[in-house]
């Protein structure tokens, strides 16, 4: 199917990408909170976004601490919303 | 390969999760329905134990210096009564949802209200100073109205309509300040409860 991506097949992907969407950026924190992942979980499919550079990521210190803040990027966002298409294509495509 | 029932749930939870991630909402519609009833009581107070009946800009300050210090300690514990409450009840709300009152959509609801707000704490302050206190309740009206216009981007959109009704007395009081109690009132009092009642039926229940 068109339009559908691979990337986006895990749910949890899906839910990145629609946090990014509407957030100028989010940090690592707040990503995880929304999700509700692990650590490790959430820093696997961050990368394996990053892979695709649908999104990107901005380091800084927020005080001391070390603070990750990730946005989506142009190529992200077109994927994305093509992603929401093809999706809806599918539904309408196969009501009645 | 996926199903349909797959796609439409994949569609909802994107739906869901953006709408979560760029909107607080768990504030509590009990919360605004207290604010009011303390607006109202305050109004009250300051009519009738501290006699605050501005007639024009200055004319409330000649006969109204006596009681200022009483006015605006009303003032002040209505205003952190309300607050108060409203963290509290959304700090509840929030925990039945299982989300955290603190998180990137509150905060960022705060920021967004504070600019507003603080510009016309500083300005009552300055009015204040010059024996202004007929225009205070107007430029309350206007710039708490402008703090929710603001943020009805990142809760509930209901609460820009509250904003700009709140806008639109304190623009009405600003002329007519004889009634600017009444129409303050009406503003953190009426429009409150409505407001609250309307969130709590709509989203509570």
């Amino acid at each position: 199917m068109d339009g559908l991506h691979k990337a986006f097949e895990s749910r949890i992907r899906l839910g990145i990408m629609s946090a990014l969407a509407v957030n100028e950026t989010l940090d690592f924190n707040a990503l995880k909170e929304f999700l509700e992942l692990t650590d490790g979980n959430l820093a696997s499919h961050l990368k394996s976004l990053e892979k695709e550079t649908f999104i990107g990521m901005s380091k800084s210190f927020v005080g001391r601490k070390p603070n990750t803040s990730y946005f989506i990027t142009p190529e992200g966002k077109k994927a994305f919303e093509n992603h929401l298409k093809a999706l809806e294509q599918l539904i309408k495509a196969q009501l009645p | 390969m996926k199903e349909e029932k797959d796609y439409i749930r994949d569609l909802a939870e994107i739906r869901s999760m953006m709408e979560r991630t760029s909107k607080f909402l768990s504030l509590s519609g009990w919360a605004g329905i207290m604010a009011g009833v303390y607006a109202l009581a305050g109004a009250y107070l300051a009519y009738t134990y501290f006699h605050f009946k501005p007639e024009d800009a200055l004319a409330a300050a000649d006969k109204g210096r006596g009681s200022l210090p009483g006015l605006v300690l009303v003032a002040l514990a209505t205003l952190v009564l309300a607050v108060g409450t409203a963290v509290f009840l959304s700090a509840g709300k929030a925990r039945k949802r299982g989300e955290k009152l603190w998180n990137a959509t509150s905060g960022r609801l705060l920021v967004h209200m504070s600019v507003p707000l603080m510009a016309g704490g500083l300005l009552i302050l300055v009015l204040m100073s010059k024996g202004l206190l007929g225009l205070v309740a107007p430029v309350t009206l206007i710039f708490y109205g402008l703090a929710l216009y603001n943020a009805g981007k990142f809760t509930y959109s209901e609460i820009r309509i509250l904003g700009l009704l709140e806008i639109c007395l304190g623009l009405v009081s600003a002329y007519f300040i004889g009634c600017s109690l009444l129409l303050w009132a009406v503003g953190f009092g009426l429009l409150h409860i409505v407001c609250g009642i309307y969130l709590h039926y709509r989203y509570e229940r």
